[in-house]
């Protein structure tokens, strides 16, 4: 019975796989990968390895992914040409993934590991639940469990700094100082008073015609509306 | 099932994803990719953990999930970087930092 599982499940994830490198729209391939990931947890299940299913499940084909359609979704990934003109690498690659496949299963057949032809040890019960799980992270693994919390930390916060938005990145319109609303002279802002931003009418003209400097909104001041 | 047939397919999701990653343009799918070749590694890890009985290709096999989520919020950050500035999403074409 588990074997029928067993093939089942590696033809979806393999499927699946093969979804992801083929299909031209990356929100299918997305897709894909979500199915591959949940057939790779039910393999994880078929090994006893309950807690390690669930976290699939859950984080990768429940929380990554999301991150994945959202990025896609706001990239706007359409459709693109599969093979691009050109490239020896469009050619080499498929021959080098064959090569190392053939490679890594003569590497299994000639194997001295005696355990790979069995069904795997004897398990004692309670093998692979959270709580031997979370028993071997509090005590034999502390150090890299703590260190891996560290590292999702510093991965959040480069993430932040690396996607946020960059004042200047955009350009700067010119905007017809005549087509700004008209304001009374002597009223602004505090930053306006300071010297920081130009606009309103509270700096002399002659000294704003002299060092014209550049607004928030863009426009280009130089003294136009007091005048 | 032995355990020589789940490296089976280990081995070859993790070629499928290394020929994702030479042959796909698009940044997105070769993270997707990249994503497939850890998988390939984490069944092999809970595979071999099934094999000696023992916890620990599975504490390995979570944290490699973690590693991954790392990689992904840095790598779609840098994919939204590179989105905002007007560039295109193609690693042939991001080729500035090329010796």
């Amino acid at each position: 019975m588990s074997a029928v599982f067993f093939f089942i499940f590696a033809i979806i994830a393999i499927a699946g796989a093969f979804g992801v490198v083929m299909l031209r729209n990356p929100f299918y391939s997305v897709l894909a990968l979500v199915c591959h990931l949940i057939a790779l947890a039910a393999l994880f299940l078929l090994l006893e390895a309950q807690f390690v299913a669930a976290a699939q499940v859950v984080v990768y084909a429940g929380a990554v992914m999301v991150l994945y359609v959202f990025v896609v979704a706001y990239v706007g990934g359409g459709d693109e040409p599969l093979h691009k003109p050109g490239g020896a690498l469009r050619v080499l690659g498929p021959v080098f993934g064959l090569a190392l496949v053939v490679e890594l299963c003569i590497a299994l057949l000639g194997t001295a590991l005696r355990g790979v032809s069995t069904r795997g040890a004897h398990i004692v019960l309670g093998f692979g639940t959270p709580k031997q799980i979370g028993t071997q992270f509090l005590t034999t693994y502390l150090f890299p469990f703590e260190v891996a919390s560290l590292l999702l930390l510093v991965a959040a916060i480069g993430a932040v700094v690396l996607a946020r938005r960059r004042r200047g990145l955009e350009p700067i319109e010119e905007r017809d100082p005549r087509l700004q609303p008209a304001r009374p002279a002597y009223t602004g802002t505090l930053a306006e008073v300071a010297g920081l931003v130009a606009g309103g009418g509270t700096t002399p003209a002659r000294e704003r015609q002299e060092h014209p400097v550049l607004s928030p909104t863009g426009s280009r001041s130089d003294g136009e509306e007091s005048r | 099932m032995g355990i020589g047939w789940y490296l089976v397919v280990s081995a070859i999701i993790f070629c499928i994803g290394a020929v994702g990653v030479l042959t796909r343009p698009n940044p997105l799918v070769i993270l997707l990719c990249l994503e497939l070749m850890l998988n390939a590694a984490n069944l092999a890890l809970v595979a071999f953990s099934r094999m000696w009985g023992g916890p620990d290709g599975q504490i390995f096999a979570l944290i490699v999930m973690v590693i991954a989520a790392c990689e992904v919020t840095v790598g779609l950050g840098m994919i939204v970087a590179i989105y905002r500035r007007h560039l295109a999403i193609d690693v042939d074409e991001l080729n500035e930092l090329r010796g």
